[in-house]
């Protein structure tokens, strides 16, 4: 089945051996985040970075892209995503530190370049809600034709984690498995116990590299993450939906010290906008889905504006692979729900997630010196009426409207069945639950997708 | 001091009045010097007059007495918005069972009623028509014939009021595609499981037909049918084709399959999905069958087809000669109709033919274009206005009108925001 998929969907790979040629992009109008609009202005990628930008810019052996009419905007970035991964929960303990979502990179993911038909350059893969405290994350770079799992790695962003609190960890371990947690009571506890022994470990290998202790403690992976995180190593991103599990998470992490986290989901983070903000915690979220299960049900559209509002440092992420093909046009919807700014919208998909993730001073803005990574919209991407024209992931283009084929398989034998076609999911659930009980599931109902 | 009070009292009271829910208004209304997008004469410039339940009259420098006045200048007006295909008002929460009623057990229920379920107090209501979407198909789904669908209107006390004037039958063609990424069958597993169900449908319909028949012949003789049967008998319609079957049906074969399957029985079909519909456009005109497409914002069913397939899906089979109409078949976020035509939109269909996808076309679909689907004399005062392009997400949508009544834009979403948004701090 692999190989099938592999010499299916094997394409515009050859892009990349002409990926070093430098970019430069005329006369568009620069919707650059952190320095306002530029109209008929140029910008010139060498070397996977942003070199200049500017009017009437010019360089030798450059391919030009005549952007005139078209807008230019920084790649867009998804703090929250499963797409290119082929696993996504390990849920078989309510802490798994130790696992890691890099080690199931998938290169042959379509929705990979499907996300970048949508402008999306970055994607953080991010491992399931099953757990109260999940593996960890990989933020990845959308270099599609790329053939070795390693090549979508964003190299040197920081590492990230996986935290889940609510119904999903309950659902799984509480009513799955009938060990605790069980209610939101028991999530709590997870964590302090989980902090506690991290604690101690430290401690543990502290007194014997000080020669306290003659025997080295026994190694866990497990305990060294955790510990990592009461460091400061490693930024949270918890799953998370109500009001009062969140400050129940803030409360937890004040007590041992830990103040990188991002709450994700985050649908009554609008409830409590000031404690977060004071906290200088930041919420990943939706911009419209509720309802969907319990926790989801006093929600608001609003909540992205209300927590902007407030001071809380927002992005909107998709957590799904419809979606993250139209996340300009999820953030536009900030501005029929609670009337943010152009720029505040557009913040919500590039600079803001890229502060969650650790890599803004990278990524997330046209700025001279930053990464190379660019999409091009006809019409203002906030307009229902945007059209990615291209997509450009450290200077190379990776989606190209004009180059887009009708047909993604390698090899096409008009004789040859279509590949499989899959019938639509009907109605909305976090896909933080993929590969668990997913076969009863959807037996006892199929019309949901987890 | 007490200018600090007296603005702390305003604005309590500010707080106070956004938390109260406002109750719908009887008109008569006149609205005027409006921009009028009556989609089936036009954009003209001009008042409306709305009495009872119905649009009264269209032109300009209209006066009435006791019409209350809402002055239009620099606003639009459009004819509400028609979801062909969702289940707003049949669950509530998806994932607690208890509060879904869109699927009862059993392959074979036609005789379910999906207006019987409808709650006409669901918080996904109010959340869904403030985006200018007057008016949906609540429709039943699961097994093969899972239930009669039926159009309502988003206000209303009772199921019977909010009815809308149309119903039909469900059939759930039996798919030879995978039902999702999670379905491990292999390839003549699908055959043999799509084959029963085909053998199941093609029982069940000759069952249909020998009832209907008996029951005409009864019916002829002055008795009543002796072996009644809840679930044939509520097939009779559609065999005696006086009743529409929307069957929904997305894989290119099983497309195919179903055109041939209402030619073979002579059935008012209506198709709903229809994904690969671009891929057979020519069958569907040749035999001048209607489409409800939809999501829209929707993945591609293959990995190997375009990624923008499901946004062109429904241009694409406009162009051809298809009458579109279009479905989110969503529940809590139906309110995404707008967003869904205007991909379409966006994606080769052009703006006006989307948006008489999901006005005049879905009226024509349901037999209904004399009632509903544009803005003009006499049809149902279903209809919002707007400051600008509905489709455009920075649009904002001013006032309502459903039925005749005004219709408060407050749902849970602005609610909460209005509770929300400058929240007094909790700890001093």
């Amino acid at each position: 089945m692999k190989y099938l998929l592999i010499s299916l969907f094997v394409s515009l790979w050859f892009n990349a051996a002409i990926g070093q040629q430098d970019v430069l992009i005329k006369n568009g109008t620069l919707l650059t985040i952190t320095d306002g609009v530029k109209e008929e202005t140029d910008i010139l990628l060498s070397n996977g970075k942003i070199k200049s930008i500017g009017k009437d810019l010019a360089a030798a052996n450059a391919r030009v892209i005549d952007a005139e009419g078209l807008f230019v905007m920084p790649g867009i970035v998804d703090a929250h995503s499963h797409i290119a991964i082929d696993a996504v929960n390990e849920a078989t303990n309510p802490v798994t530190a130790e696992v890691f979502v890099g080690d199931a990179i998938d290169p042959y993911d379509i929705a990979m370049y499907r996300a970048l038909a949508g402008g999306v350059t970055i994607s953080h893969a991010m491992h399931g809600s099953a757990n109260a405290i999940g593996g960890q994350c990989e933020t990845l770079k959308h270099r599609w034709g790329e053939l070795n799992p390693k090549s979508f790695v964003m190299e040197g962003a920081p590492r990230t984690i996986k935290f889940a609190l609510g119904e999903n960890p309950m659902r799984v371990h509480g009513e799955g498995k009938d060990i605790a947690p069980r209610t939101r009571m028991g999530i709590e506890q997870e964590f302090r116990r989980s902090f506690e022994g991290a604690k101690r470990y430290k401690q543990a290998w502290a007194d014997h590299q000080s020669g306290k202790t003659k025997k080295p403690p026994a190694y866990s992976l497990r305990m060294q993450t955790l510990a990592d995180i009461l460091d400061g190593k490693i930024i949270i991103h918890c799953h998370s939906y109500r009001a009062d599990e969140i400050l129940m998470l803030m409360n937890v992490l004040s007590d041992f010290g830990v103040d990188k986290i991002c709450f994700q989901h985050v649908n009554e983070g609008f409830k409590i906008a000031p404690e977060l903000a004071e906290f200088g915690a930041h919420a990943s979220v939706f911009s419209d889905w509720w309802a969907y299960k319990f926790e989801v049900y006093y929600s608001t559209a609003y909540n992205a504006a209300i927590l902007t509002k407030n001071g809380v440092i927002t992005s909107i992420n998709s957590d799904d692979a419809g979606l993250i093909r139209h996340l300009y046009h999820e953030a536009a919807k900030t501005q029929r729900y609670g009337s943010l700014s152009d720029n505040e919208a557009l913040r919500l998909i590039t600079l803001n997630p890229a502060i969650q993730l650790g890599i803004d001073d990278r990524v997330g803005s046209l700025e001279v010196n930053k990464e190379a990574d660019v999409a091009i919209f006809k019409n203002h991407p906030l307009s229902v009426y945007a059209t990615p024209q291209m997509t450009i992931v450290d200077g190379v283009v990776r989606f190209d409207i004009n180059e887009d084929m009708d047909d993604m398989r390698m090899e096409i034998n008009p004789e040859a069945m279509l590949p499989a076609f899959y019938e639509q999911s009907e109605g909305h659930e976090d896909k933080c639950m993929q590969g668990v009980n997913s076969e009863h599931h959807h037996h006892a109902h199929s019309h949901h997708q987890h | 001091m007490k200018y600090l009070s007296i603005i702390i009292l305003c604005f309590t009271s500010l707080m106070l009045k956004a938390q109260m829910i406002e109750k719908a208004k009887k008109g008569p209304f006149l609205l005027t010097n409006a921009t009028i997008h009556t989609i089936t004469n036009g954009v003209i410039e001009g008042d409306v007059l709305i009495e009872g339940d119905r649009i009264k009259q269209i032109g300009k420098g209209l006066s009435k007495d006791q019409a209350s006045i809402i002055d239009c200048t620099g606003k639009h007006i459009y004819p509400g918005m028609i979801d062909g295909g969702t289940k707003l008002g049949l669950s509530e929460i998806s994932a607690v069972s208890l509060t879904n009623d869109y699927n009862e057990l059993g392959d074979f229920t036609p005789h379910m009623e999906a207006l019987t379920a409808v709650n006409p107090n669901s918080v996904n209501i109010p959340v869904t028509r403030t985006n200018g979407v007057t008016t949906v198909l609540a429709k039943p789904t699961g097994g093969l014939f899972p239930g009669r669908a039926a159009l309502i209107d988003l206000f209303g006390y009772t199921p019977e009021s909010m009815y809308a004037g149309f119903k039909g039958q469900i059939l759930q063609y039996p798919s030879t595609g995978k039902r999702g990424r999670w379905d491990r069958r292999k390839d003549d597993e699908i055959k043999k499981d799509a084959e029963k169900a085909m053998k199941k449908l093609n029982d069940f319909w000759s069952k249909c037909k020998t009832y209907a028949a008996i029951d005409s012949a009864s019916t002829a003789s002055g008795g009543n049918i002796e072996q009644y049967n809840p679930q044939l008998e509520a097939m009779t319609g559609v065999v005696r084709k006086e009743e529409k079957l929307m069957i929904r049906v997305n894989k290119k074969e099983d497309i195919l399959s179903a055109i041939k399957f209402v030619n073979k029985h002579s059935i008012d079909a209506v198709l709903v999905g229809v994904i690969d519909g671009w891929r057979v456009a020519d069958s569907l005109v040749k035999y001048n069958i209607p489409v409800i497409t939809g999501p829209i914002l929707a993945l591609p069913s293959r990995d190997s087809d375009r990624y923008d397939a499901a946004y062109t899906n429904a241009g694409k089979l406009h162009k051809a000669g298809v009458l579109v109409a279009i479905q989110t078949n969503e529940t809590e976020n139906v309110r995404n109709l707008p967003f869904n035509a205007a991909f379409a939109a966006n994606y080769g269909m052009g703006v006006d033919a989307a948006m008489e996808a999901i006005t005049i076309n879905a009226a024509k679909v349901f037999g209904l274009e004399d009632e509903l689907g544009s803005i003009e004399e006499g049809k149902r005062a279903n209809l919002y206005v707007a400051d600008g392009d509905p489709f455009e997400t920075k649009t904002q949508i001013s006032h309502l009108f459903i039925g005749g009544f005004m219709v408060p834009m407050e749902n849970r979403h602005t609610l909460l925001n209005d509770e929300f948004l400058d929240r007094f701090p909790s700890n001093n």
